[in-house]
């Protein structure tokens, strides 16, 4: 066991040598940024409960474990079947990565005109200018001790540009598996730009094989242009013994498009934050997510749905099935300033407790300073509806059949307008397997 | 927004505070300060027997300790707790018998607001204890009340003729470390109401304090203790008005509730503090913990408060749902113009099995008000079938205001139910211009849509405090069109 400080030093200490295993990279203007960021990370601290929008997560575990930067241990990716996550590869683009690391083999990279699609380290070289005029842009490392570790040490992860005009052809699955080593610390860095008129799909996986325990620290940069439309999609199945920690900055501008689905089954402490910002008027974002929880997981979802400009919509609705002695948290708000007249914002979060020692904590807030404004939030905590699973057994369903249903149709508000099919069955079969493994377990 | 709308919200924040003039009583008042001594002659002042000195001291070593809450969504400039004086009362004789020996100055301010304790004696019904600056100065009905059994005084009067009632029950609710304005109160307050209603008794009329701050630099802090034995009821309502006066006066109250096996206890406020002038300068920083505990089983403990006064307000009336099938209510109406910040809401917690909560906020900003709701339902861990259910409204006049929302849900048990739902909107057009139709004026028709707005907290308030809160509503909002 250390303290945070020690722990912020462990991490900070790894830091030269992570700038000796750049090679000349480290000439490049982002390596500054990298500085900057390592600065701010010591000079910033770990959340505790005492914080606000840590009330409800204590992340005290982290402090039990010297995770090792997979850029400084070298980890292998040997003996990892990373394609059964893989869905249909004709009509996916893949970026693939085992542990951490880069599989070219497994990846496509694409570089049409109006289309980059690559990994981040090959984009940090190859196309400099574009990546270091929006990364780190987004995410500002003063608003995250975790935004400013990711920005610190910055390497790779999945970068893609769509120019004006342009519409990705295929869903891009950008695919983490992580694997087998121990204490593994893997920092994932992801970068969308959606250009004017463009539109995108994107779905980001993370799976994991067998129960090691490790920590995910991930950022995740969205840009959507003027009248741009962008999917994107989140599975997050790691190993229930691993530390999950993203953070997901989007800005669209106006009169765009973005709809996020957080889809939650792994993890044992996961902590996602997303922030939405409007920057020009009548976009429109979709915040959803979704998170089945047993054992002693712990799932923290917040989300800040910024309104600063008038005449746009957000409507956002996450979902949560606790079983076992898991926690979910839910903190939603929705800001509206001073001068975003004629908004919309709708935030419901709905939990449904399996068992007796479940606990849920939701927190869903209105920040309200405009007049003409139709802002609504609600939040349930409950139970299976004695009266929804009375009506299916008289109708001669077995119980547990009945159960399985019920929860399908709950969990299925928050999925069901994904738009790429072959995902939203995925999705659909995971809720159902997991909800069995769930029922063998009680039984 | 058309010109008729911005005159008819000039008009608004130009109206008067009515209740703000200033009586000319001789009063016997502390210097500005706050050490152990003043604690040690406050004490000595009122004849308080020891235990209670040291009660007082305990709390007020807590409070060094202790930091200023900085969580609310309000801002003003830190209070200078030595620029209070801590005691003010009018100078009279050391016991009051009958109202005829209180000071006609007084009870001629206490008739201006509308309180005529002899009318009130004689017609309403009411039993009244009027609290004028920190002295409690006229309890009526109390010989009637006393037939009952039921004891209704001042809280001076309490610790020295009930002190065994004092002394278990006084802080077992909201303990002296509660938080630093509770801690505070804990040391220097100065009176307030005492209600004990006995075994199987249901208090027969409304009882009622009036809380009057008049002197200048004095903070109010009054406790309130309002125990209802096994098969009790009591209805309680207060009501608060102060001067205006252009710089803020601190008002930092505490009411602890008790309802035993099968008890009841309804507590109604109408706060009508002055709010400051158009400019937000002056009025009352109005810091109050209220709890009550739902103790016995099958219990209840309703809240329900109009608040529209006050420079800031900050206060959660609150409920610890304790014994077995127990019930808490929580109605309120916030109203904010000018200047004004309100951070309000309520706690319910969840102890007992097959517990039940009710919350029902309607928020009002106009003017550069902030609004905030701010609420906590916690189901604990052996809350079998707890149910909770939330519904928290905001509505914007103006768009200079902002009305916030920030429940908090903690639920560890999967037999609850809680259900929390919240809007913010502005009053329709549609809805206007379909008054207007009718031949309503504008200003009519928002005054009709408000008080529409707010009718089921002010279905909860009893009768004479519902007329007088639809009043002060068409007053605050007189004029105003979204």
């Amino acid at each position: 066991m250390s303290n945070p400080t020690e722990l912020k030093n462990w991490y900070a200490g790894k830091f030269k040598k992570f700038e000796e295993s750049l090679n000349g990279e480290s000439m490049l203007s982002i390596h500054e940024t990298r500085k900057a960021a390592l600065e701010k990370f010591l000079e910033l601290k770990f959340p505790t409960l005492k914080d606000e929008a840590w009330k409800y997560t204590n992340i005290t575990p982290l402090f039990a474990h010297k995770f090792e930067d997979i850029l400084t241990v070298k980890p292998s990716i040997k003996g990892v079947d990373a394609e059964k996550y893989l869905f249909d590869k004709k009509e996916f683009y893949t970026i693939v990565f085992i542990n951490g690391v880069y599989v070219p083999e497994l990846s496509d990279e694409v570089n049409e005109p109006g289309i980059t699609l690559c990994n981040l380290k090959t984009a940090l070289t190859k196309y400099t200018e574009d990546v270091s005029l929006h990364i780190a842009k987004f995410a500002k490392i003063e608003n995250s001790i975790f935004t400013a570790l990711s920005t610190a040490y910055i390497n790779d992860g999945v970068f893609l540009k769509v120019k004006s005009g342009n519409t990705l052809s295929k869903p891009v699955q950008v695919l983490y598996v992580n694997s087998g080593g121990d204490n593994l610390l893997i920092q994932p860095r992801n970068l969308f730009i959606i250009g004017k008129n463009a539109q995108a799909k994107v779905v980001e996986s993370y799976y994991a094989e067998g129960e090691s325990i490790y920590f995910t620290n991930v950022v995740t940069e969205s840009y959507v242009d003027q009248n741009g439309v962008f999917e994107h999609i989140k599975i997050q199945e790691e190993s229930e013994k691993a530390f999950h920690i993203s953070i997901t900055e989007i800005d669209v501008e106006k009169q765009s498009k973005y709809s996020s689905y957080n889809i939650n089954f792994g993890g044992e402490l996961v902590r996602n934050d997303l922030n939405a910002r409007f920057n020009g008027e009548y976009g429109h974002v979709t915040l959803n997510g979704l998170y089945l929880t047993q054992g002693i997981q712990h799932v923290d979802n917040q989300t800040l749905i910024e309104h600063a400009v008038p005449n746009c919509e957000s409507h956002e609705m996450y979902k949560g099935v606790l079983d076992d002695q898991s926690r979910g948290v839910f903190n939603g708000k929705v800001y509206v300033k001073k001068d975003a007249q004629k908004t919309n914002a709708f935030q419901e979060n709905k939990n449904v407790m399996l068992s007796d020692f479940a606990r849920v904590d939701a927190k869903p807030q209105l920040e309200i300073y405009a007049d003409d404004v139709k802002c609504s939030h609600g939040a349930t905590v409950g139970r299976l509806s004695e009266e929804a699973l009375f009506y299916l057994r008289a109708r001669g369903i077995g119980q547990e059949l009945a159960k399985t249903m019920i929860i399908n149709a709950f969990a299925n508000d928050a999925v069901h307008s994904i738009s790429i099919d072959e995902v939203r069955r995925r999705i659909e079969d995971r809720v159902a397997v997991k909800l069995d493994k769930q029922k063998n377990e009680n039984d | 927004m058309s010109n008729t709308e911005i005159n008819e919200i000039e008009e608004l924040t130009n109206q008067e505070y009515k209740w703000g003039f200033v009586t000319d009583v001789d009063s016997d008042t502390f210097k500005p300060g706050l050490n152990e001594d003043v604690i040690r002659a406050l004490s000595a002042k009122k004849e308080e027997p020891e235990w209670m000195l040291e009660w007082r001291l305990k709390a007020y070593r807590h409070w060094l300790k202790m930091e200023e809450p900085k969580w609310p969504n309000v801002t003003y400039p830190e209070v200078d707790f030595q620029a209070i004086s801590y005691y003010s009362a009018p100078k009279q004789k050391p016991k009051l018998n009958s109202l005829d020996e209180v000071d006609p100055e007084v009870l001629k301010a206490f008739d201006k607001l509308g309180i005529p304790l002899e009318e009130q004696k004689a017609l309403a019904g009411v039993a009244v204890d009027a609290v004028f600056d920190s002295v409690s100065v006229a309890t009526t009905y109390k010989e009637k009340l006393g037939q009952l059994g039921i004891i209704f005084c001042s809280m001076s009067e309490a610790i020295k003729e009930h002190p065994e009632l004092v002394k278990k029950y006084l802080g077992s609710v909201v303990p002296p470390s509660d938080n630093y304005y509770a801690a505070l109160n804990s040391a220097v307050f100065s009176d307030g109401s005492f209600v004990y209603v006995p075994k199987g008794v249901r208090c027969p009329m409304e009882l009622s304090t009036y809380f009057r701050i008049n002197a200048a630099n004095t903070g109010q802090f009054e406790r309130t203790l309002i125990i209802a034995d096994d098969y009790g009821y009591v209805s309680y309502l207060e009501g608060c008005t102060a001067p205006k006066r252009d710089e803020n006066q601190l008002h930092a109250a505490v009411v602890e509730l008790v309802a035993m096996d099968n008890a009841q206890v309804k507590y109604s406020t109408v706060q009508n503090w002055y709010a400051g002038d158009k400019d937000g300068n002056g009025g009352i920083y109005n810091f109050v913990t209220k709890r009550g505990m739902c103790k016995g089983v099958n219990s209840k403990i309703s809240w329900t408060q109009v608040e529209t006064g006050s420079a800031i307000t900050w206060k959660y009336p609150s409920c610890v749902l304790s014994g077995d099938n127990s019930i808490g209510e929580f109605y309120s109406v916030a109203v904010t113009n000018n200047y004004q910040q309100a951070d309000t809401g309520t706690k319910m917690v969840h102890i007992g099995k097959n517990t039940k909560s009710t919350i029902v906020s309607k928020g009002i900003s106009a003017g550069f008000s902030n609004n905030t709701y701010r609420g906590l339902v916690r189901i604990g861990r052996k809350a079998l079938n707890a149910r909770n259910y939330s519904q928290c409204d905001s509505l914007l006049i103006g768009d200079k205001c902002g009305a916030h929302t920030f429940p908090y849900l903690e639920v560890s048990h999967p037999s609850a139910t809680v259900e929390h739902e919240a809007t913010t909107s502005k009053i329709g057009a549609d809805q206007i211009f379909y008054l207007n139709q009718r031949g309503l004026s504008t200003e009519d028709a928002v005054s009709m849509i408000v008080n529409g707005y707010c009718k089921e907290v002010f279905n909860e308030l009893p009768m004479e405090f519902a007329v007088e809160a639809t009043k002060l509503l068409s007053i605050s909002l007189e004029g105003s069109v979204g």
